[in-house]
């Protein structure tokens, strides 16, 4: 259904992966593994269409699937590292806006993350690990077939770690897709493992922001010219 | 469509809940203009003649003030992702956005600046040729602050380079939104004035969210 060939991508000057190939097929889970600045969430972004591949091709039913973005953006929920949570909002607010795109009912995805009892609490009042669940709730809104989890499970406790799983687990059901990035054990069955090692070039410090802070270590090998931007 | 009512409902809202930040523009605007009289004097001959420019300089400045807000928050707390996934193009995000702040920047300014006119002595027919001049100015003010502050999202001095990058783009409109409230007060047709104001405006309407919207795109990757 998702496969990915040859993908390559830079964060800023460097080349955070590259020459990455895998196949998705209805109701498959994909892991992301590395160590910090490995390009997990580079390439989430990269399979949500929200950055552009140096190099590779993404095709969905064989199809280019980044060619119409808006269209891309259709068959893509994203949960990012960042809730995208407004404190001035209620937690029913918050995923108001979600609920209008598809259609859903903002009740229901507040049960499926146990928070409807804050519904009319305004997030500011919300802890890191409610917010969290929060962002999760948009999931359960979406009726998006490939889910893109970034971290998905940080600061949740046991019992939303669980709630989650089920919610995983119905959508793998139903013959959606999850690609999720994590360091934690996630409560997913049978998924794959696609490990992405912190090499080309070998890097210093974290994959996100401008240049890393210590002195960097020459490039092993030097980047491939004409390979993109 | 549903989309992009949804983006829009979603902008009003978030506006009115930071009440604060949306009155502040508005007081910016009075409080500017009622210096002004202070500053120069009483006389209403002088200060008459003053007031087109007066309102036009103090309502463009008035709204810069919320511009680096409009994208900046939503670029900050991972909103903006969720926006740019939400199946709308970029451009029609930029559009949604440009109208929200028109109607909670430029709409307020354009009712006060009535009173205000008054207030700095503008006789009568220029005050309609001025209000004339503001309804197409804002509304051009909106889409280029638009584009200006997509362009400037995730710079570092983003904040000092908005204005440098919109006021050089804003002063056609207020050449002109200023001379047509000139022209009325010495007895001639504001008429070409405002008409030129909304060719501008018909050239801003899609060029500004189009620029605005690449301009989103490449400020998340």
């Amino acid at each position: 259904m998702l496969q990915a060939s040859g993908l390559a991508a830079f964060r800023g000057e460097r080349l955070v992966f590259r020459d990455l190939d895998f196949a998705l097929e209805a109701g498959g889970a994909l892991l992301l593994t590395g160590p910090n600045g490995a390009g997990k969430s580079t390439l989430l972004r990269l399979l949500g269409g929200l950055l552009r591949p140096a190099a590779g091709t993404l095709t969905w039913d064989g199809a280019d699937a980044l060619a119409d973005l808006p269209a891309h953006a259709q068959r893509v929920a994203y949960v990012g590292h960042q809730d995208a949570v407004k404190p001035a909002l209620t937690a029913a607010e918050n995923l108001g806006f979600a609920a209008r795109l598809t259609g859903g009912a903002v009740h229901d995805a507040l049960e499926a993350v146990g928070l409807e009892e804050l519904a009319d609490l305004p997030a500011r009042m919300l802890s890191a690990g409610q917010r969290r669940r929060l962002a999760l709730a948009r999931l359960v809104l979406s009726r998006a077939p490939l889910w893109l989890l970034d971290e998905p499970t940080l600061g949740l406790d046991a019992a939303s770690v669980q709630r989650f799983g089920s919610m995983l687990e119905a959508h793998r059901a139903a013959g959606g897709l999850t690609i999720a990035a994590t360091h934690l054990p996630l409560p997913v069955a049978e998924a794959e493992e696609l490990a992405l090692l912190s090499t080309p070039p070998p890097l210093a410090g974290g994959g996100w922001g401008e240049g890393a802070a210590g002195p960097l270590p020459p490039p092993l090998n030097p980047l491939p010219h004409g390979a993109g931007e | 469509m549903t989309a992009f009512a949804a983006v829009l409902s979603r902008d009003l809202r978030l506006t009115l809940r930071h009440g604060a930040d949306t009155l502040a523009a508005l007081l910016f605007f009075v409080l500017t203009a009622a210096l002004f009289p202070l500053a120069i004097g009483p006389a209403p001959e002088t200060l008459g003649r003053m007031a087109p420019g007066i309102v036009w300089v103090c309502a463009l400045l008035a709204a810069l003030l919320p511009l680096d807000r409009l994208f900046g928050a939503d670029f900050e707390d991972g909103s903006l992702d969720q926006l740019l996934l939400s199946g709308l193009s970029p451009a029609a995000i930029a559009l949604a956005k440009a109208i929200a702040h028109w109607l909670v920047t430029g709409l307020p300014l354009l009712i006060a600046a009535a009173p205000l006119a008054l207030m700095l002595r503008m006789p009568d027919v220029a005050m309609l040729a001025l209000l004339a001049g503001l309804l197409p100015g804002t509304m051009l003010l909106s889409l280029l602050g638009t584009a200006g502050a997509a362009l400037v999202l995730g710079a570092r001095r983003g904040g000092v380079l908005l204005p440098l990058l919109v006021l050089p783009l804003a002063a056609p409109v207020l050449i002109f939104g200023v001379a047509a409230a000139d022209a009325a007060s010495g007895d001639l047709s504001p008429r070409p004035h405002v008409l030129l104001l909304a060719a501008l405006l018909a050239a801003a309407l899609p060029l500004c969210p189009l620029a605005a919207g690449a301009a989103l795109r490449s400020a998340v990757e």
